[in-house]
C-alpha cells in the first residue's frame, strides 16, 4: 500500500506536468484549430537551453528558467504563430499538420546536432529528498513539481474565468466569430494563447527535465503523452486536458510498476485507444457538432 | 462559398483524372515514363552494386509511399504509422522464414494480408471520428510497435533484432546478387504503381474524387465515406507491409530502430514533397528521400533539417508539391480545350 500510494503520488506529480503540456495544446486547438505534432520537441527544446545558460552565465537552474522563458515566449509564442502558423490558417487544417511535423522533426534534428545524441543531466529544482508522512513515503522533488503544476493550473484557470482578457480568450475559443462580432480582438487573443502556450511549454520543460533528462528525442514521448492526454479528457474543454494529463500520469506510472516497465508508454495509447472506441470526444469533453 | 474554403478546394482538388488533357501534354507524359522504365532498366549496366543498392532502396521505399499517398491524396487524412507497418512486414515474413521454414513468397503474402487486417483494425476506430484522429491513433500505434519489437525478445530478437536475413531466389533463380535483386525491387515497384494506377481508375477510385470534391453531397448520394477511407487505409497499410517485405532481404537485418516514428514522419515529407494525389508523387519523393541524399553528402545530418524545412516552404508557397509543377506547367503551357472542362474552370 505504502507503495501504491508513493506510485500514485509521482503518477500524479508528472501527470501534473503532462496536464500543463496538454493545457496548452487545446488551447492552440482551439482557439485558431493548430494541432501542434511539435509541442514535445517545443517542451525538449527549452530544457536545453536552460541547460547552456546554466554553463555559459554559471547560474542557477532558476535563474536560468527566468532567461530561457522570454526567449522560448518570442520563439515558440510569436515567431511559431507569424511565421508558421498564420501564412497557413486560411489553407485549413491539413497543411499544419504537415508544417508542425516539419517543424518537430526540424528541432529534433538540429538538437542533435548542437547538444549532441547523448542524455544531459538536469538538476532538480529543490533537492531530492524522501520525506514520510504517516507511513507514506513521498519525494520532496515529487511534491514541488505538483505544487508548482497546480498553482499554474489553477491561476490559469482563474485568469481564464475571472479576468476580462481571460474571458475574451474563452470566447475566442468558443466561437471566435461572435467574440469579433462583441467586440474582442480576436487575434490578439490568439497570440495570447500562443504565448500562454509558449510559457506553459517552458514551465513543463523545468519540472519534467529532471526525471526525463534531457535528450534530444524527448519530444516524441512528450509530445505523444501530452496528444493523448488531451485527447482522452477531451480537447475542446481546458479542464479536460487537465484531468487528461493526470490520469494519463497516474496510468503510465502504475503500469510500469505492476505490469511492465518495458511498456510504460503503451498503457496511455491502449487508454487513448479505448477513449476513441467508446467516448470519441473525450472522457470530459463535450461533443463537436457537424456545420456543413 | 468563403474564401478559405475556396482555397481548401484549390489544396485539395489535386485531380488525378487527365480529362481535356492537350495530346502534347499526353506525348510528355507517357514520353517521359517510358524514359523513366528505361533508365532504371540501362542504369545498373553503368554504375556499381552501391548504387543498385541505393535504387533498390528507392523502388522499396516509393512503394511504400505509394500506400501513403493512397491515404493522404485521395481521402485526405494523416497516418503516421507507415514506418510501423513496414516493420510488420518486415518482421512477419522474415520470422516465417527464419523461424518456421515457411516459402518466402508464401511468408510475403501472409505478411501483407496480416498488414491489411491489422490497418483495418486500427483505422476503424479512427475513421468513424471526424478530424485527424487517424494520425494520434496511428502516432500511438508505431510506438506500441517499436515497443512490441523491442521488448519481446524470445520473438523478434529485442534491440538487436534479427541479422543474416536470406535474399529470396525465384524458381531456383537466385535474386543474391545486386542487380538481380534491383531489378526484382524494381519488378515489385511495377507492379504496386499497377495496382495502385488501377485502384484510381477503377469507381473505387472515383469515389474517392467525388469524395474530395464534395464530401457532403458525396455522401448524401449514399457514398459510405468512412468503409472508402478505411480500405484506403487498409490498403495504404498493406503496401508498406509489402515494402517491408522487400526491404528485409534487402538490407538483410532487421532491427527495431529502423521502423520508428521518425521514419513514418519520413514517408509523410515524401509524399508532401513529391506531391500528393499524384501518381509520380511517391517517386519523387521517395527520390528526395533515398537518392538525393547520396549527391548530397556533405550535407550529412543536416540532411533531415534541410528536408523538413524544404517541407515547410513548399506548403507554405506550392501547397500541391512538386508534381504539382507539373500541372502548372501544363494549365500554362498545355491549354486545356475541351469545353467541359472550361465549364468546371469557371464553375
Amino acid at each position: 500500500m505504502a507503495i501504491f500510494s508513493q506510485l500514485l503520488i509521482a503518477g500524479i506529480a508528472t501527470g501534473a506536468i503532462y496536464a500543463l503540456i496538454a493545457v496548452g495544446f487545446a488551447l492552440l486547438w482551439q482557439t485558431s484549430e493548430t494541432i501542434n505534432f511539435a509541442q514535445g520537441e517545443f517542451v525538449m527544446v527549452p530544457g536545453f537551453i536552460i541547460l547552456s545558460m546554466m554553463s555559459y552565465f554559471e547560474i542557477g537552474v532558476i535563474p536560468a528558467f527566468l532567461i530561457t522563458l522570454p526567449i522560448m515566449l518570442f520563439v515558440f509564442g510569436y515567431l511559431f504563430k507569424k511565421i508558421l502558423v498564420e501564412p497557413l490558417i486560411p489553407y485549413g487544417d491539413f497543411p499544419l499538420v504537415i508544417a508542425t511535423i516539419g517543424l518537430a522533426i526540424m528541432l529534433k534534428e538540429g538538437a542533435k546536432i548542437i547538444w549532441g545524441a547523448n542524455a544531459l543531466p538536469f538538476p532538480e529544482v529543490v533537492s531530492d529528498q524522501i520525506i514520510k508522512f504517516s507511513g507514506v513515503r513521498a519525494s520532496v522533488a515529487d511534491l514541488t513539481t505538483l505544487g508548482i503544476a497546480i498553482v499554474i493550473i489553477i491561476g490559469l484557470q482563474l485568469f481564464l474565468t475571472r479576468t476580462f482578457v481571460g474571458r475574451s480568450m474563452e470566447a475566442t475559443a468558443q466561437n471566435p466569430d461572435v467574440a469579433r462580432i462583441l467586440g474582442i480582438d480576436v487575434d490578439r487573443m490568439v497570440l495570447y494563447t500562443f504565448l500562454f502556450n509558449a510559457g506553459l511549454v517552458t514551465v513543463g520543460a523545468l519540472l519534467i527535465t529532471p526525471s526525463y533528462l534531457a535528450k534530444f528525442s524527448n519530444g516524441e514521448t512528450l509530445g505523444l503523452l501530452a496528444f493523448m492526454a488531451a485527447i482522452v479528457g477531451g480537447f475542446n474543454q481546458v479542464r479536460g486536458a487537465l484531468i487528461g494529463g493526470f490520469l494519463i500520469g497516474i496510468i503510465e506510472n502504475l503500469g510500469a510498476f505492476y505490469i511492465s516497465s518495458g511498456y510504460r508508454t503503451a498503457f496511455p495509447i491502449v487508454l487513448l485507444i479505448l477513449v476513441i472506441l467508446f467516448k470519441p470526444e473525450g472522457l470530459f469533453g463535450r461533443k463537436e457538432e457537424r456545420s456543413i | 462559398m468563403s474564401q478559405s474554403e475556396n482555397l481548401q478546394q484549390e489544396i485539395q482538388g489535386t485531380s488525378l483524372s487527365d480529362y481535356g488533357d492537350s495530346a502534347a501534354w499526353q506525348y510528355l507524359k507517357w514520353g517521359s515514363l517510358v524514359a523513366l522504365i528505361i533508365f532504371l532498366i540501362v542504369i545498373p549496366h553503368y554504375v556499381g552494386a552501391y548504387y543498385q543498392f541505393v535504387l533498390s532502396l528507392w523502388a522499396v521505399t516509393a512503394i511504400s509511399a505509394q500506400g501513403l499517398n493512397l491515404m493522404m491524396g485521395y481521402a485526405g487524412k494523416v497516418s503516421l504509422a507507415q514506418g510501423a507497418f513496414m516493420g510488420i512486414g518486415a518482421y512477419v515474413s522474415t520470422l516465417l522464414v527464419q523461424n518456421w521454414g515457411v516459402n518466402f513468397w508464401l511468408a510475403m503474402i501472409i505478411a501483407i494480408i496480416v498488414s491489411i487486417i491489422i490497418g483495418a483494425a486500427i483505422g476503424f476506430p479512427a475513421l468513424r471520428v471526424e478530424g485527424h484522429y487517424l494520425a494520434f491513433v496511428t502516432l500511438g500505434f508505431n510506438e506500441l510497435v517499436v515497443l512490441f519489437l523491442r521488448n519481446e525478445d524470445q520473438w523478434t530478437g529485442g534491440p538487436l533484432g534479427v541479422l543474416n536475413i536470406e535474399r529470396p531466389s525465384i524458381f531456383g533463380y537466385s535474386l543474391f546478387e545486386p542487380t538481380r535483386f534491383y531489378y526484382f525491387t524494381l519488378v515489385m515497384l511495377a507492379i504496386s504503381s499497377l495496382l495502385v494506377w488501377y485502384m484510381i481508375r477503377s469507381p473505387w477510385g472515383r469515389a474517392f474524387k467525388a469524395l474530395k470534391d464534395n464530401p457532403n453531397r458525396a455522401e448524401s448520394l449514399g457514398l459510405d465515406t468512412t468503409s472508402y477511407t478505411l480500405m484506403a487505409f487498409a490498403i495504404g497499410s498493406g503496401l508498406a507491409g509489402f515494402s517491408g517485405t522487400l526491404i528485409a532481404p534487402l538490407v538483410e537485418f532487421v532491427e527495431p530502430n529502423q521502423f520508428q516514428l521518425l521514419k513514418s514522419l519520413e514517408y509523410l515529407l515524401m509524399v508532401m514533397v513529391g506531391g500528393r494525389g499524384f501518381l509520380a508523387g511517391p517517386l519523387i519523393g521517395a527520390f528526395f528521400a533515398e537518392v538525393l541524399p547520396e549527391w548530397l553528402r556533405f550535407a550529412d545530418e543536416y540532411y533531415l533539417i534541410f528536408f523538413a524545412i524544404f517541407v515547410m516552404l513548399l506548403i507554405r508557397f506550392f501547397p500541391e508539391g512538386v508534381a504539382g509543377f507539373g500541372k502548372q506547367i501544363r494549365r500554362t503551357f498545355f491549354r486545356q480545350t475541351s469545353p467541359q472542362v472550361q465549364g468546371e474552370q469557371n464553375a
